[in-house]
């Protein structure tokens, strides 16, 4: 039974096909159309999800949408209708694209699937399950828990900002739900977009700036005394009101009463291209925080409802790896599963799961199975030949075993290294799959990195890959973190002791420092996104981190995903050697093909 | 006729009965702007405005 699951219209469309409830093929579109966070629909997603299983539309059991497009419409009415007459203008826009399409949204998604095949698919049920349940499924049924919290948390859905559920067996049973305009989502984005960074797109950059702040700060603490008396109400079970006063996102295209917020923090809003500040990382730090006290209430609330302490979560709000972490270190929970596609393109995913399990009423498998997010793309050794005939680039084939010498030798040579292999990763980090990898021995890799590499902001932290039966060495995680969606803390022997004017370097020296073993994957107060690799997960990656070990007796390779700024991370062959040509990177592997940038 | 009926069943399930007139009108809408992108009719509805 194929069920294909789509997400579309909004941010991050994807496509994910699933055949008894197992998932065969997932990707999002962004990975084909090279936009970042293409929110067209996903043609070429779901052709490449058919192919992979060889089926045409005409095959599958089910087309799951992972939302509900009326109740989407009945909350932008009911907006419109209390905000009125301030919302006047995004009315006007707005309403023109539903009366033309989006109500009609059952032909809308048939007249995009005919594009696809030819095959007759009439008979293929479509099926519209809420937003927030198809990241509850999303996170609960790839667990392996047989029970559990399920805690989902995004900026909107139809009406739901955040949800408790319990998942039992094959069911999920909604327990609790926050609503819109109250979210927690939109809180973290509206300070997104204050600090000058893109909204849906920069919120992990805010993450990446709150261990900048001054922790215990004067500033921050009256920042976030600020917020709690201002901007919301945190209530004890984790929901939030959100006083609409310092808020525009229900009426307009700004996501915040700019006037409003200058006076409240004593600055404004900042622009993309102006410096950062030691007050603009300092109110990161503290929405940083308040979100996590947010989340830890609700993670409290959802163990409580649920009765269980093994916990699933997934939503845009789950992929903060940093609250993750501390969700795992509170004790509140036994076991933590964020699914690696947390956020709308999991959704995907969670729609054709929900479809299985709740409208076919079928069984969860006993096992799961090893690969849940190398789902992509898959390039042989014969194409990848072909692509670098015509690249005018050296290359040279060579076996597994002197692959992972001669490229372990390099990185230890502080050498950067694109590494090209199997099928591409499903959801936003890369794993190893289509990853750039250095030794992050060397604090000055990562400003050489950000700068030539990647083109990016100097502040910007990267992550480890460590060998899995080495974590424990070196931070303090308590289970595994395959797809690097949990951060955690450098345990302190490993810590150099750091001078006092530290806090008060400029940003990018304070990454850059000498803090210890592996400055270059961690950041400046300790922390680290980390990946665990075991020879299960990803055994090319594995052996290569394993040979590197051998090398230097270091467990760890900083990694960071195959791309350049704003643009998304590589699909094909010749998206890699692409960024490889344009930037900074000294070598590539593709498949089992070594490529040096000499000319012949 | 697919579209009204699965707009019945919302309405139903959800009590938005409100909502009714307000689709009712954007349809129409609709219909003007798609009736007004074609260019056999356009002069014509343009004339009007």
């Amino acid at each position: 039974m194929y069920i294909l699951g789509i997400s579309a219209y909004y941010h991050d469309s994807a496509a994910a096909l699933i055949d008894q409830g197992v998932c065969v093929a997932a990707a999002q579109e962004e990975r084909f159309t090279r936009i970042k966070n293409d929110k067209v629909f996903p043609h070429h997603a779901i052709r490449y999800c058919l192919l992979e299983a060889g089926i045409k539309l005409s095959d599958l059991s089910a087309i799951v949408f992972y939302d509900k497009p009326f109740l989407k419409f009945e909350r932008l009415l009911e907006t419109y209708y209390h905000t009125a007459p301030s919302g006047w203008r995004s009315f006007l826009n707005a309403m023109p694209v539903w009366s033309k399409e989006k109500l009609f949204f059952k032909n809308l998604l048939k007249r995009s699937l005919k594009k696809i095949d030819y095959s007759p698919f009439k008979h293929v049920p479509l099926l519209f399950p809420e937003h927030h349940l198809s990241h509850a499924a999303s996170a609960f049924y790839p667990s392996s828990f047989k029970q559990a919290a399920i805690l989902t948390i995004d900026g909107v859905g139809e009406w739901a900002t955040a949800s408790i559920c319990l998942g039992s067996d094959s069911g999920i049973k909604v327990l609790k739900e926050l609503h819109f305009p109250h979210s927690i989502g939109l809180l973290y984005s509206a300070f997104t977009r204050f600090l000058g960074f893109r909204v849906n797109h920069g919120e992990y950059k805010l993450m990446g700036l709150a261990p900048y702040g001054h922790k215990a700060s004067k500033q921050v603490e009256h920042f976030k005394n600020i917020i709690k008396d201002k901007l919301l109400t945190i209530y004890a079970d984790g929901s939030v009101f959100m006083h609409q006063a310092y808020f525009n996102y229900r009426s307009g295209k700004s996501m915040i009463s700019n006037k409003k917020w200058t006076i409240l923090f004593g600055f404004k809003q900042r622009n993309a291209s102006e410096l950062i500040e030691q007050c603009h990382a300092n109110l990161a730090l503290a929405i940083q925080e308040i979100t996590e006290e947010i989340i830890l209430k609700l993670v409290k609330t959802a163990t409580r409802l649920s009765e269980s302490r093994n916990l699933c979560m997934a939503g845009g709000v789950a992929l903060n790896c940093v609250a993750n972490g501390k969700i795992l270190k509170s004790g509140l929970i036994d076991q933590l599963y964020v699914q690696a596609a947390a956020g709308d393109a999991g959704g995907a995913l969670g729609a054709a799961l929900a479809g299985y399990h709740i409208y076919f009423n079928q069984a969860r498998l006993a096992t799961k199975p090893l690969n849940q997010v190398y789902l992509g793309p898959e390039y042989d050794n014969h194409s990848i030949r072909e692509t670098l005939m015509q690249s005018g680039l050296v290359f040279q084939y060579l076996n597994q075993d002197d692959l992972y010498k001669k490229s372990a030798e390099i990185l230890a040579d502080k050498k950067v290294l694109a590494w090209f292999q199997g099928r591409m990763e499903w959801g936003p980090r890369a794993l190893g799959n289509r990853s750039i990898l250095a030794d992050a021995r060397h604090p000055a890799m990562a400003q050489h990195i950000n700068q030539n590499v990647k083109f990016r902001e100097s502040f910007r932290p990267f992550a480890p890959a460590i060998l899995l039966q080495q974590v424990n060495q070196y931070f303090d995680l308590q289970q595994a973190s395959p797809y690097m969606n949990i951060v955690a803390g450098l345990k302190e022997n490993k810590r150099n002791i750091l001078p006092g004017d530290f806090q008060d370097l400029p940003l990018k020296n304070r990454l850059n420092f000498d803090k210890c073993e592996i400055s270059a994957a961690v950041h400046v107060d300790f922390s680290a996104r980390i990946q665990t690799v075991s020879a299960q997960d990803n055994p090319r990656f594995y052996q290569l981190l394993l040979r590197f070990f051998e090398l230097t007796q270091c467990p760890v390779l900083m990694n960071t995903s195959f791309n350049v700024k704003q643009k998304p991370i590589v699909n094909t062959p010749q998206d890699a050697i692409d960024v490889f040509k344009s930037t900074g990177i000294d070598y590539l592997v593709l498949g089992n093909y070594f490529v040096t940038k000499a000319l012949h | 006729m697919g579209f009204w009926k699965d707009f019945w069943q919302f309405t139903k399930e959800r009590k938005k009965w409100w909502l009714f007139p307000i689709i009712l009108i954007l349809i129409i809408i609709g219909f003007v702007i798609v009736f007004a992108a074609n260019s056999a009719l356009s002069p014509f509805i343009y004339s009007l405005f």
